[in-house]
């Protein structure tokens, strides 16, 4: 049993190694950025936040660099978990459960692998989501590219751009709320390390491959 | 142009009425471009540019009379030139005026996400406020006409004023004050109706059938209307809109899209808070530890 190693509490589980942590936390903030400056171009209820990145053209001009920032970032970040989000059979079972799961009933759910069918579906909706946005934004970049695109081109696009954001946006806000909701997830990704138990409450698959030092953090 | 005009109908991205308490009581105006008597001497042009204090670049020749070459934050307006054959083998040289037609319904405003970047006048002219662009071209995309441009050097966006500022002091805007023939006449959009009928029964009586006015209801008409001899082939004018109307993609994104975007984003928000407080945090308990820990004993 390769862990816990000497320098770790003995009931701890490394779950994320610091790359990961720090890669993270670069798509944490890059989506909240690019998150509250789109939004204060999707609604005017919204365009105050503008003044957070400096009034309404530093706003139009930030938001797609923040962007780049984000998408790069990810790419990262998703090549690392792809594997570990490819759903299973006992994925469809654990979602067909999924009342119990948000009443914390999971003693008699599926047991999870690294990820539960939950934080898998909100993988795909990113990987999903990111080209979307990606490619949508480009052809509404107005400073660059947006006069290279026909104008039928460009109004799709900004329809386009804002109801993928609005899915990812919500996905987002499930995915905090989880991290929120669960004690003992926000650590796995500030400090690396989640409990025996939170690892055999929530991933027990997981837990049990860890402990036998066959899932190495990733 | 920016006025404290106390008559804005409509501001761009803006939920709460603006200060609009004077009218136009005495009628809306309205530019009437009659392309049958225009010459393409392109006196409106200078003469945009000089009221305007606009100068475009010095460019070169593409192949016809079109100069420059397109509209710009320098060109507001611009004299198209179009060769036309018609079924008798008669070549007709169609001109139009282009620039902006401050549709009642203006495609650019609703598209703009800036506050008070572009508004609309009780007088009808829809006129652009770059202090408050932020030069992201939504207005581009909105148009149904392909007005607005976006300047190369400030980055925000110009297009025809209709002459807000001398309208609002009681004078005609300058393309109409120098036109030599006549072609381009400004009142209130009922006169100019009028007098756009007798133009178009003088017209039909000397052989033009299809003679008509373009006041497209689409975008529930414009307060820049044509004359036009073929009012049946609007794009024969170097692709005049046949029915312009603001796109679907662009009313669905600014109108349904909006509200119910940001009431779903709240409510899952909300969602996440009442889950809270019935449930509480998910904690790992005591006991998850000890079965955790009494299955690493097994397992070694």
């Amino acid at each position: 049993m390769s862990l816990p190693t000497p320098e770790r509490k003995r009931d701890e589980i490394v779950r994320y190694t610091p790359a990961t942590r720090i890669n993270h936390w670069i798509v944490a903030i890059s989506f909240v950025l690019i998150a509250l400056s789109g939004l204060a171009l999707f609604h005017p209820a919204f365009f105050w936040l503008a003044n957070l990145f400096g009034g309404g053209t530093w706003t139009r001009i930030l938001h797609p660099f923040i962007g780049l920032v984000l998408i790069i970032a990810f790419c990262l970040l998703g090549a690392k978990m792809w594997g570990d989000n490819r759903m299973q059979r006992h994925d469809w079972a654990w979602l067909k459960r999924f009342r119990d799961v948000a009443a914390d009933r999971e003693e008699s759910v599926p047991a999870p692998g690294r990820y539960n069918a939950g934080q898998k579906l909100i993988f795909w909706i990113i990987v999903v989501c990111l080209p979307l946005l990606l490619l949508s934004g480009i052809v509404i970049w107005r400073s660059y590219f947006a006069e290279y695109f026909p104008v039928g081109l460009t109004r799709f696009a900004g329809l386009l751009h804002s109801f993928v954001a609005f899915v990812l946006i919500i996905a987002i806000v499930i995915h905090i709320y989880a991290a929120i909701w669960v004690r003992g997830s926000v650590r796995a990704m500030t400090r690396g390390t989640v409990s025996y138990g939170w690892a055999w409450k929530h991933h027990r698959q997981w837990f049990r491959d860890a402990v036998k030092g066959e899932a190495p953090p990733k | 142009m920016s006025l404290q005009s106390l008559d804005v109908v409509r501001r761009s991205a803006t939920t709460l009425p603006e200060p609009e308490a004077r009218g136009a009581h005495t009628g809306q105006v309205a530019k009437l471009i009659d392309v049958t008597k225009c010459i393409g001497c392109k006196a409106c042009q200078v003469a945009c540019m000089e009221w305007n204090d606009l100068r475009d670049e010095i460019g070169t020749c593409t192949g016809h009379y079109e100069n420059p070459a397109d509209l710009g934050d320098q060109t507001w307006t611009l004299m198209r030139f179009a060769e036309y054959e018609n079924p008798k083998g008669d070549l007709e040289w169609l001109i139009r005026k282009d620039g902006c037609m401050h549709c009642a319904d203006p495609g650019c405003l609703k598209a703009c996400p800036a506050p008070g970047a572009i508004v609309q006048y009780a007088n009808g002219i829809v006129d652009f406020h770059e202090e408050n662009c932020i030069g992201c071209g939504y207005c581009i995309a909105g148009c149904p006409f392909n007005i607005p441009r976006i300047s190369k050097n400030d980055r925000k966006a110009y297009k025809c004023t209709l002459c807000s500022d001398r309208v609002s002091v009681g004078l005609e805007p300058a393309c109409v004050k120098t036109c030599p023939t006549g072609a381009i006449v400004f009142g209130t959009k009922d006169d100019m109706k009028l007098h756009a009928a007798e133009r178009i029964e003088d017209l039909k009586s000397r052989g033009f059938d299809k003679a008509g006015l373009y006041d497209p209801a689409g975008v529930g008409g414009t307060h820049v209307m044509y004359v036009l001899h073929h009012a049946d082939q609007p794009q024969l004018y170097s692709g005049l809109p046949d029915e312009p109307k603001i796109s679907a993609m662009i009313g669905l994104w600014k109108g349904a899209t909006k509200p119910l975007a940001v009431f779903a984003i709240v409510a899952t928000a909300f969602a996440g808070f009442l889950h809270y407080i019935g449930f509480g945090a998910n904690e790992t308990t005591e006991r998850d530890e000890a079965e955790a820990r009494r299955e690493i004993e097994e397992m070694s």
